[in-house]
């Protein structure tokens, strides 16, 4: 059994890591958490540079051609960093759906720009409240043209084109939902940017009015892939929100040894200790899950919706958990705007939505897994 | 990243399962299946007789202790081939529980700590399990706190009279040996007037109580020594160094990668499945199906770490702290899951007869039994403390005993 990354994966963590400890410090992050850039372009270069925008796009379109696995190593230091650029909407939602869906024409026009670093792409599904569902969309594709309003989209404001979830039949049936690929800087397309809980990754509100798209797969289609876009990108989320937890229970840990309270540090009641074991727990078992739905998505396996699942649920639960207590461990300084915790809380937060929340995920995990016992 | 074998290590694995399909006792296998929480009921059989008949048989043909040399009656395997064996052996390895303190804690500590003689003749008979062997550390006065413990052990000539009492031993009863924690020198702190000895549990001066648990089963015993004389010779380690001792058995006793712990998990799910409400399947409730979902990703989290660990040993690296978790998680989950299934059976969820109760009785057994995954091998609270010192780097308490002579630090109601 070789349940883990290999060496070469783990050296291209370290590499990761590397990097973006000197390009991606908490300054970096604040320079966006403060509305001073929406976000750092500085750093998308230099991920493109280092080749991580394209490290699981095949050669022939520009990238790598490494695989899944590097590319979780990378979205864990990616978490950790938090790392204020649109790699998710562009790499796990954008790219993957191309890969996934994209006629070779269509890989050929942007795969190699993202990994570049020459076009942002993100994927627009939600249309205000609720969760994914075929219901939801009300978004409608007539020839090939777009009307109706999605909102929040994630990176919107500063995306190039986003893969767009539409309407082409009348019911709620899954083939009545096809994908889409706008350009957003088109016309008929209106971008507006949205406050949201956490400011280092945008969310905006984007209007289609017959704005000009072409299809992505085949029309009726669009739930299936859009199911499988989903997957992958909880995986590789699973993987940031791993990197994050580790990195919140680290700056828990590192402040209880260092505070001194009543003649002695903090770390060493009880409370502040098993809180302390308590994240470190959740972070486990999110970092085990995430593995395994590595390995499903890597190898392509038939329990990649159920791993992925499960890496969704996990991981998520561990970051707002550890996000939640780095701040009870900090007391008050952990509530001020000048340390870092709230950055932490704020992502752990946002990124437990962004795909769907918790009970989404969690009702879509126990489905899966009666599929697989009735079968 | 891949769940396959190397090699050897399928070829290993292809030879054990050749081996248990050809000799495992396959008439119990459905008993031993419906049996959770390591609680085995027979109908027909004694669990010790039976435990020991495939103890032996599996010691006979090179399959007992496996990971131990083979002079002492192991087979000299690797960490790994250990845990493919666990892995193969299935429902049957719950026939090792009477086995399992002395393979696990006893056996490395003599393996450590006795003359060569000793272990000559003490080991090969533990791992057959035609001896069964028993740890006596736990007192009334000290649970967690195990140094605090108060069996004295005095030195006449050449040999040491104790007195005392021990309690929560497992498997006391049907014991042979066992290794017992005494103090010796109650003028200086507690953890250095320690001394650790093996003792025939058939002595004069032993007598063994069972104590009636909450879940009204008899595991746990209290053992009492009275004048019990002992030789200098079954001195584990020198005088004063029990401490120390004790420490080699207790990190023994969490090396039980591989070895899976029961969750619930399977148990509530198929319940859930199958329950109707009036308002259908409860497996169709939203707040059930919440629920669900964190303790399936809670046990497939604990699977996951379990093969994390494995694949370190597989590699030949030692695991990493990981597999800590593992009581941790799966005690509260038990007590949560089987409060739940409760909840769903309504007022029925009283009953606990097997014949009339929902789901067998199987999660009102789990309930009573519950409370004591949580304590057992260390209750939650000393794995946090130990999760946040090991693996965190976390301050240890503050010990205020610590540097005071044994017999000057105050008891209760002072």
């Amino acid at each position: 059994m070789n349940f883990d990354f290999s060496d070469e994966q783990k050296q291209l963590r370290d590499e990761a890591r590397k990097f973006l400890t000197e390009k991606c410090s908490p300054k970096a992050v604040r320079a966006v958490l403060d509305g001073k850039a929406s976000y750092d372009r500085e750093l998308w270069q230099g991920l493109a540079e280092m080749g991580f925008l394209g490290v699981a796009i095949p050669e022939n379109y520009g990238g790598a051609g490494a695989g899944h696995l590097e590319l979780c190593v990378i979205a864990e230091e990616m978490g950790r960093a938090l790392a204020p650029v649109p790699f998710s909407s562009t790499v796990y939602l954008a790219a993957e759906a191309l890969l996934i869906a994209g006629s070779d024409v269509q890989k050929q026009k942007w795969l190699p720009k993202i990994a570049k670093g020459e076009a942002i792409g993100t994927l627009a599904l939600f249309e205000g409240k609720g969760n994914p569902s075929p219901q939801a969309v009300k978004l409608a594709a007539s020839g090939n043209a777009l009307t109706g309003v999605k909102m929040p989209v994630a990176d919107g404001a500063i995306a190039d084109f986003a893969i767009v979830v539409a309407r082409t039949g009348s019911g709620g049936r899954d083939s009545d939902i096809s994908l889409y690929l706008a350009e957003l800087k088109g016309e008929g397309v209106e971008t507006k940017a949205l406050s949201n809980i956490d400011p280092t990754r945008g969310q905006a509100e984007i209007t289609f009015k017959n704005a000009k798209a072409e299809p992505l797969g085949r029309v009726g289609d669009g739930w299936s892939i859009l199911t499988q876009v989903l997957d992958r990108a909880a995986v590789l989320m699973a993987f940031e929100q791993v990197g994050g937890s580790d990195r919140a229970l680290e700056m828990g840990r590192d402040y209880a040894l260092d505070r001194i309270a009543f003649g002695r540090p903090i770390g060493s009641f009880q409370a502040v200790k098993h809180m302390l074991a308590d994240m470190y727990v959740s972070a486990t078992l999110a970092r085990s899950n995430s593995y395994y739905g590595a390995w499903a998505l890597s190898t392509n396996s038939s329990e990649l919706p159920e791993a992925a699942a499960a890496a969704r649920i996990s991981a998520t639960q561990a970051f707002q958990h550890c996000a939640k207590n780095n701040i009870q461990v900090h007391g008050g300084m952990g509530f001020t705007w000048e340390f870092d915790c709230h950055m932490f809380y704020r992502r752990a937060n946002a990124t437990a939505l962004g795909l769907g929340s918790l009970s989404y995920w969690e009702d879509q995990l126990i489905d899966r897994m009666r599929k697989k016992n009735a079968a | 990243m891949n769940f396959d074998d190397t090699p050897q290590e399928a070829a290993f694995r292809a030879e054990a399962r050749k081996w248990i399909d050809a000799n495992a006792p396959k008439e119990l296998e459905a008993e031993l299946s419906k049996s959770s929480l390591g609680r085995i009921r027979l109908q027909k059989h004694d669990i010790v007789d039976v435990a020991k008949r495939w103890q032996k048989k599996k010691s006979d043909a090179g399959w007992a202790c496996l990971h131990w040399p083979k002079d002492y009656g192991g087979r000299g395997a690797s960490p790994v081939e250990r845990v493919i064996w666990q892995q193969e052996e299935g429902v049957y390895g719950k026939l090792t529980q009477p086995f399992q303190i002395g393979e696990g804690m006893c056996g490395p500590t003599v393996m450590a700590y006795g003359s060569e003689a000793d272990k000559r003749r003490y080991l090969p008979k533990l791992a057959s399990g035609e001896e069964i062997w028993c740890q006596l550390f736990s007192e009334p006065a000290g649970g967690s706190d195990v140094a605090g413990l108060r069996t004295r052990a005095e030195k006449k000539g050449d040999e040491w009279v104790i007195n005392g009492q021990k309690i929560w031993t497992s498997g006391a009863h049907y014991s042979d040996y066992g290794i017992l924690i005494t103090r010796t020198d109650p003028n200086v702190p507690k953890h250095k007037g320690l001394t650790m000895f093996y003792i025939n549990m058939k002595s004069p001066g032993v007598e063994v109580k069972p104590i009636k648990q909450a879940n009204g089963m008899q595991e746990f015993n209290e053992v009492f020594f009275t004048d019990l004389r002992v030789q200098d010779s079954q001195r584990l380690g020198a005088v004063g160094d029990g401490w120390n001792v004790s420490l080699t058995t207790l990190m023994n006793e969490r090396m039980s990668i591989g070895a899976r712990l029961a969750t619930g998990f399977s148990e509530i799910f198929d319940f859930c499945s199958s329950l109707m409400t009036e308002d259908g399947l409860a497996i169709d409730d939203s707040a059930t199906r919440s629920k669900l979902a964190s303790w399936a990703v809670r046990n497939s989290g604990l699977k996951y770490t379990s093969y994390r660990a494995i694949s370190a040993l597989s590699k030949g690296e030692r695991p990493g702290p990981e597999n800590s978790i593992g009581k941790l998680v799966a005690g509260t989950m038990l007590q949560d899951i089987a409060t739940y299934a409760m909840d769903l059976e309504g007022a029925a969820g009283v009953l606990n007869d097997p014949n009339v109760a929902e789901a067998a009785g199987q999660f009102q057994q789990m309930l009573l039994s519950s409370p004591s995954t949580r304590i057992a091998g260390g209750t939650d609270e000393i794995l946090r403390n130990i999760i946040a010192e090991r693996v965190l780097g976390l301050p240890g308490d503050i010990r205020v005993d610590k540097d005071v002579p044994f017999n000057k630090i105050p008891t209760k109601g002072r």
